[in-house]
C-alpha cells in the first residue's frame, strides 16, 4: 500500500479547515484511507541518520497516509485534497479538457520501429502556462516517484520523463540506439557521457541502480531526441539535464514510455490531471501527437470519460440497503463519479472520469456507492444460507490423534516447512536427488531452499534447541511434507505424516516402539504380518519414522 | 517419599522444597535435633511476660538467630502454640574494620604506641599496616611531629605523654549494644570511616498462642494403611499440609499453544456450519493462486520479492482448458460486464509453480469445482492451514505462517450480509466492537478491513480482511451470475500471539521454542 506524505498545515489549508487528528484520523477511515503516522521531516531525519543531522530540519507536522493500491488519483496533495472535497460535498469534480494549443500545431513525438526491441509504447502531453511553487514543484516530482514505485511497477512498465517545453524543439523522436552512439549529459552531471558510461556510473547510486537491469541487457536503449538532436530521456533511467524542469517552468512536455500501454496512457493522465489545475487555464491540457512507425497518429492524452449505466436496485441488492434512485446517483457523485438518473426506471447513468481507472466493472460503481453510504451505516444481517458443516477427514484423523499422542505423554512441536537442502539430505546422510523434494528457485536465504521431505530434521533441532530441558524430551508432530509426483497438475503433493522422537540418556528404543504401538492401536490396526502392521530394520538415520497415513486400513 | 514430603512442612526454615532438591533424610535429621530448641524458646515464652524477641531469646539461648526463626516457622506449622509477628528494626554494627579497632585500638592510637621516646624513622612507621591512615590523624589530632631535617632522613617523635583513644571507646560502646549513647554526627563520623555500618534485623515477636503448651507432640507427616489398621492414627497429630509449595507436576504431554487456537477456530467454523476444505497442496500453479482470482500478471505480489517460485517443478500443467481461455479473456479484454485489465496475458506467467501465497487459491479450485455441478447449492467453507511469502522477516513476520479463511457463496448475499456474518464469527472469539474500513483487495469489490476496538490499547486494531469477490473472478468459472461470494480471513499467529501474550514470533513456531512454554501454556478459550 503506497503511503503519501502531506504537510499538515498544507492539507488542511487546501481543505478550507482544519481538524484535530482524531477527527482526520476518522475522515481517512470513513473514506478508506488510514493515517498511518503523525510526524515531521525532523523526526524522520532524526530517526534514520540521528539527532546530529536533524537540527537544522523542518519540525512541521507531516501526515502519513496509506492509499490503497489502485487508487493512482490519490497518490499526491492535489488528488488527496479534490478526492476529499467532493466527499465531502464541498466541491463539484473537475473536469478535465484536452485542447489544442493557440495557433499552431500540437507537439509530435515520432516513434521509430528500433523501439520494438526494447521499449515500444510512447505517450505524451503538454501542460502550459503552468505556475510552480515550491510545493507544487515538489508535489510534481514527488507524484513522479509514486507512480513509478507503484503502477509503473519501479519503472519497468512505465517512465515519466518531464521537461522544460521551452528549453527543447520539437518534434521529437522516440528511437533505440547501441548505447555507444548515446550520449548526452545527465540530469545533475556537468559534463556528457555515453550510454555505457552511464550505466556503470549509476551501478553504485542507491536510488537509480534498480533500474539498470531493465535495459541493460537489451542490444539497444531507449531515448529521446529533440529536433536539434539534444537529448530529453534516456528511458527509464535518466533525463538528460538540458531540459530540466525549475520553478520557473511555464511549459512542461510530458512524456511517458512503457511496455504496456494501457498504463502508460493511465500514468499520464494521472500527472495531467492533477497537475493542470495550475495551468493558466486550470484543468485544461494541451494535446501530443504520437506517430507510430507504420504511420498511426494518436492524440494524448486520452482523458476518456466513460459512461455506465446500473440500476438503483443492483446497487441496494448488493450493498444490503434501500435507498432512492436519486440519494445513490448523489452518493456516487460524491465520489467523483458523476451520477444522475435517468428516468427511465431506477436507471442511473454514471459517468467514470480519467482519474478512476480503477473503475472497470459496476461493481466497483457499487462499491463507492457502499463507501459513500457509510459501510458503517449498513445494516448488518445474517444470511439465511444453510449448509450442514463437514471436516476434512484427514484433519478430522489428524486432530483426534494429536489429542491422545498428547494424552500418552508426548509434547506437539510445531516446525517451519521450508527448511535448507542440507537439513533433509546431507544432515540424514543422503543425497538430496534422492529425496523428491521440490526446489524453490528464490531463496533470500538457504532457510528456504527446499520444503522438506521429511519432518524428523524440524523434531532433531527442537531438540538440539532445547537441552536445557529436563530428560526425557518426548515430542512429536503431525503435519504435511511435500513430494515431487508427476501425477499432479502442479508436478507435487503434499503427505500427512507423523514423526515422534524420544530423548534421553539412554536409548529407550521400547519407548517409542510403545508409543507406536499405542498409535496403531488408536489406529485400530493389528500387529501382525500381512493384514496388520509390523515395523523392520532400515539402514536409514530417520529409522523412527513412520507414514501415519499409508498404515491406515 | 520425597513427594509427599514436598506437600507437607517439614523441619526447618524457609527451605522450598522443589522436585529437584527435597532430601528427606536430611530434613527429617534436623528437625529431630531441635526438639530442644523448640521447648526451650516455649519456656521462654511461658515465663515473659507478654512475649519475647527472637534476637533476645537467641542470645539468651546462646544460638545462632536463623536457629530460633527455624523454630518459630517449625512452631507456626503446628497450629496456634505461639504467635509470631514479623518486625523490623534498624541498629549498628561494627564492620570488619571496625571489629578490629575495637580490638586493638584506632589507627592512630596503633602508630601513636609505635613510637618510642627517641622518635621513629617515617620509612619505619609507613611499613606498618596502620602506618599511613594512623599517620596523616595523629597528625591531625597533634599526638607527633615529623622531623624532617633528622639526619638519616625524617623521623617522628611523640608531642604528648598520652592520648585517649576516643574511636575505639565509641566502638566499644557499639559493641556492647549502648549505640545510644552515641549522637548521630559521631555515628555517621564511624560510618564514613567504615567502621560502622546500619543494618536492618528482621526479628519475630513471639507470644502465646491459643493452644500454647511447652510440650510439643511428634506430628505424622503420613497416614499409613497400619495406622487405619490399629486405629493408631485416632490418638496421632497429623503435620497440616504446606498449601504455598506448588505440587508435583503429573507427567504428560502437551499440544502446542498455535495448535491449540487453530482447533477452537476449527471449532467455530463448525458451529457456524462452515465445511473444512481440503488444503493439503502446499504447492499451487500462479493460474489458481492469482489468474484465477483476476490478480493480473503485472500485479507486484507476483513479484520474485514476494512470492517462492518453484524451479523443480518449476511449470504446472494442464489446467481446464475452456476455463482457462475464459480467464484469459477477462484479464486482457475483459467480459462479463467488465473492461478487463488490458494487457497481454501469457499462459507462461500462469504456470509458474509458486508455494501458494494465500489458501484462497483453493477457494478458488473449489468454487471451480462447485460450478462445475448440474445445480449450484449454497455452500460454506474454511480453512486453516499454511501460506509462504517471500517478504523481509521481523518480530512478527516469518516466511511461512498460518491463514484461516471463511467463504459463503449462495444466492442474492450482501455486503451487510458479510458484515452480519464477521460480527458472528468474532463474537465467538470473544470481539463484539468491529468497524469496517473500505479497502483494496485485488479479487475482492467491495473490500473491508475489519477493525475491533482493543480496551487494552484504547484504540481500533486490524483484525482482518474481507470482501465480495469480483465478478470477474467468479462469473469465468460459471457461477450463476446472480450468486455472491463472501470471504474473510486472517492470520492464525497474530490472535495466538496477543492471546498467550508472545512478542517475537520465533518464540511461538519453529524449532527454536521453548518447551517449557508450550508445557506451561494454558488450554484456549478464545472467548474469554
Amino acid at each position: 500500500m503506497p503511503t503519501v506524505g502531506v504537510k499538515r498545515d498544507f492539507l488542511f489549508n487546501a481543505l478550507g479547515r482544519t481538524y484535530t487528528d482524531e477527527e482526520f484520523d476518522e475522515l481517512c477511515f470513513e473514506f478508506g484511507l488510514e493515517l498511518d503516522e503523525i510526524t515531521s521531516e525532523k523526526e524522520i531525519i532524526s530517526r534514520e541518520q540521528g539527532d546530529s543531522k536533524a537540527s537544522g530540519a523542518s519540525d512541521l507536522i507531516l501526515y502519513k497516509i496509506d492509499v490503497p493500491a489502485n487508487r493512482y488519483d490519490l497518490l499526491c496533495l492535489e488528488g488527496l485534497v479534490r478526492g476529499l472535497q467532493v466527499f465531502k460535498n464541498k466541491l463539484e469534480a473537475p473536469r478535465y479538457r484536452r485542447v489544442s494549443p493557440d495557433g499552431g500545431e500540437p507537439q509530435r513525438l515520432i516513434i521509430t520501429k528500433e523501439t520494438a526491441a526494447v521499449r515500444p509504447h510512447a505517450v505524451a502531453a503538454v501542460l502550459r502556462n503552468i505556475t510552480f511553487t515550491q510545493e507544487r514543484y515538489d508535489s510534481f516530482i514527488e507524484l513522479q516517484e509514486k507512480l513509478h514505485q507503484n503502477i509503473c511497477r519501479k519503472r519497468s512498465l512505465v517512465a515519466i520523463g518531464t521537461h522544460d517545453l521551452d528549453a527543447i524543439s520539437g518534434p521529437f523522436t522516440y528511437t533505440a540506439k547501441a548505447p555507444g552512439d548515446i550520449c548526452f549529459r545527465p540530469l545533475n552531471q556537468t559534463k556528457e557521457y555515453t550510454a555505457i558510461q552511464l550505466m556503470s556510473l549509476y551501478k553504485t547510486d542507491s536510488h537509480l541502480r534498480h533500474y539498470l537491469p531493465i535495459i541493460e541487457d537489451k542490444p539497444v536503449y531507449p531515448v529521446i531526441y529533440d529536433s536539434n538532436g539534444v537529448v530529453l530521456s534516456m528511458p527509464p533511467i535518466i533525463n538528460g539535464d538540458h531540459s530540466r524542469i525549475s520553478l520557473q517552468t511555464k511549459n512542461v512536455f510530458i512524456e511517458c514510455t512503457a511496455t504496456d500501454l494501457t498504463k502508460a496512457k493511465i500514468v499520464l493522465d494521472m500527472m495531467v490531471t492533477m497537475f493542470s489545475e495550475y495551468c493558466a487555464q486550470p484543468f485544461t491540457v494541451e494535446q501530443a501527437e504520437v506517430v507510430y512507425p507504420d504511420g498511426k497518429t494518436c492524440v494524448y492524452p486520452e482523458l476518456a470519460y466513460r459512461k455506465e449505466k446500473l440500476s438503483g436496485e443492483f446497487v441496494n441488492r448488493k450493498v444490503g440497503i434501500r435507498e432512492s434512485t436519486d440519494r445513490i446517483a448523489q452518493l456516487l457523485t460524491r465520489m467523483c463519479l458523476l451520477s444522475q438518473p435517468t428516468g427511465v426506471g431506477d436507471e442511473i447513468e454514471v459517468e467514470i472520469p480519467p482519474t478512476r481507472p480503477d473503475v472497470i466493472h459496476a461493481c466497483d460503481i457499487m462499491e463507492d456507492a457502499a463507501i459513500a453510504y457509510g459501510f458503517n451505516n449498513i445494516t448488518r444481517t445474517t444470511p439465511l444460507t444453510y449448509t450442514v458443516a463437514n471436516q476434512f477427514p484427514l484433519n478430522k484423523l489428524t486432530e483426534l490423534l494429536r489429542q491422545d499422542l498428547a494424552a500418552a505423554g508426548f509434547t506437539e512441536a510445531l516446525n517451519f516447512a521450508l527448511c535448507s537442502q542440507e537439513d533433509i539430505a546431507d544432515k540424514l546422510g543422503k543425497k538430496i536427488s534422492e529425496t523428491r523434494a521440490i526446489h524453490i528457485s528464490n531463496p533470500k536465504t538457504a532457510e528456504f531452499q527446499v520444503a522438506r521431505t521429511t519432518l524428523l530434521p524440524g523434531l532433531l533441532k527442537t531438540v538440539a534447541a532445547n537441552r536445557k530441558m529436563p530428560l526425557p524430551l518426548k515430542l512429536f508432530e503431525i503435519s504435511d511434507v511435500v513430494l515431487k509426483d508427476e501425477s499432479k497438475d502442479v508436478g507435487a503433493r503434499n503427505s500427512r505424516r507423523f514423526c515422534a522422537i524420544y530423548y534421553n540418556k539412554t536409548p529407550g528404543f521400547e519407548v517409542i516402539h510403545g508409543l507406536l504401538d499405542r498409535t496403531m492401536q488408536l489406529l485400530d490396526v493389528k500387529p501382525a504380518r500381512g493384514e496388520g502392521y509390523h515395523i523392520q530394520a532400515a539402514d536409514e538415520l530417520s529409522a523412527c519414522q513412520y507414514r501415519a497415513g499409508s498404515e491406515t486400513p | 517419599m520425597a513427594d509427599v514430603l514436598a506437600r507437607r512442612s517439614c523441619g526447618l526454615g524457609h527451605v522450598r522444597f522443589e522436585k529437584t532438591t527435597s532430601h528427606p533424610a536430611s530434613i527429617g535429621a534436623s528437625s529431630m535435633a531441635d526438639t530442644g530448641v523448640l521447648e526451650a524458646l516455649l519456656q521462654r515464652v511461658e515465663k515473659a511476660d507478654g512475649g519475647v524477641d527472637s534476637l533476645a531469646a537467641a542470645a539468651g539461648l546462646g544460638v545462632d538467630h536463623q536457629v530460633i526463626v527455624g523454630a518459630v516457622k517449625s512452631l507456626q506449622a503446628l497450629g496456634d502454640v505461639i504467635s509470631a509477628e514479623l518486625r523490623s528494626s534498624k541498629h549498628w554494627e561494627l564492620t570488619e574494620e571496625g571489629t578490629e579497632t575495637a580490638e586493638q585500638g584506632s589507627h592512630e592510637a596503633r602508630v601513636f604506641s609505635s613510637i618510642p621516646a627517641e622518635g621513629l624513622p617515617q620509612a619505619e612507621l609507613m611499613k606498618l599496616s596502620f602506618g599511613k591512615i594512623g599517620f596523616s590523624k595523629a597528625m591531625s589530632n597533634n599526638w607527633i611531629r615529623v622531623d624532617k631535617s633528622h639526619e638519616g632522613g625524617p623521623r617522628i617523635f611523640r608531642t604528648v605523654e598520652s592520648i585517649q583513644d576516643q574511636v575505639r571507646e565509641k566502638l566499644l560502646l557499639v559493641k556492647r549494644g549502648d549505640a545510644a549513647q552515641l549522637d548521630e554526627k559521631e555515628k555517621n563520623e564511624l560510618k564514613k570511616r567504615k567502621l560502622l555500618a546500619e543494618v536492618t534485623v528482621k526479628s519475630y515477636w513471639i507470644a502465646k498462642g491459643s493452644s500454647f503448651s511447652t510440650t510439643i507432640t511428634k506430628q505424622e507427616t503420613e497416614l499409613t494403611p497400619e495406622m487405619i489398621a490399629t486405629g493408631s492414627w485416632k490418638e496421632k497429630k497429623f503435620k497440616p499440609y504446606n498449601f504455598e509449595a506448588m505440587g508435583v507436576a503429573p507427567d504428560c504431554g502437551h499440544l502446542h499453544p498455535l495448535m491449540k487456537v487453530r482447533t477452537q477456530f476449527r471449532q467455530i467454523f463448525l458451529e457456524m456450519g462452515f465445511s473444512e476444505m481440503p488444503t493439503n497442496n502446499f504447492i499451487e500453479s500462479s493460474f489458481w493462486n492469482f489468474d484465477s482470482l483476476f490478480q493480473p500478471q503485472q500485479h507486484p505480489a507476483r513479484d520474485q520479492h514476494d512470492t517462492f517460485f518453484l524451479s523443480d517443478p518449476a511449470l504446472a500443467q494442464e489446467f481446464p482448458p475452456e476455463y482457462l481461455e475464459r480467464v484469459k479473456k477477462v484479464h486482457s479484454e475483459g467480459g462479463y460486464g467488465s473492461q478487463g485489465y488490458k494487457y497481454d496475458w501469457k499462459i507462461e506467467e500462469a504456470r509458474k509453480n509458486i508455494l501458494r501465497t494465500h489458501t484462497t487459491a483453493v477457494s478458488a479450485r473449489m468454487l471451480y469445482k462447485l460450478a462445475q455441478q448440474e445445480k449450484f447449492t449454497p455452500v460454506k467453507y474454511f480453512s486453516i492451514d499454511r501460506v509462504f511469502r517471500n517478504e523481509t522477516l521481523d518480530a512478527t513476520h516469518l516466511a511461512e505462517f498460518h491463514q484461516i479463511e471463511g467463504v459463503v457463496a449462495d444466492y442474492g448475499l450482501t455486503l451487510g450480509d458479510l458484515m452480519g456474518v464477521l460480527h458472528q464469527f468474532f463474537t465467538k472469539l470473544g470481539i463484539t466492537k468491529l468497524r469496517f474500513k473500505p479497502a483494496y483487495n485485488p479479487y475482492t469489490e467491495p473490500s473491508m478491513e475489519v477493525f475491533s476496538y482493543h480496551e487494552g490499547l484504547k484504540k481500533w486494531v486490524e483484525v482482518g480482511n474481507s470482501g465480495v469477490f469480483r465478478p470477474e473472478m467468479l462469473l469465468p468459472m460459471g457461477l450463476p451470475e446472480d450468486v455472491s461470494v463472501i470471504a474473510w480471513g486472517l492470520s492464525l499467529e497474530r490472535p495466538t500471539m496477543i492471546k498467550y501474550g508472545i512478542n517475537n514470533i520465533r518464540e511461538l513456531v519453529g524449532h527454536k521454542v521453548n518447551l517449557q512454554m508450550v508445557y506451561d501454556s494454558p488450554i484456549c478459550r478464545l472467548d474469554s
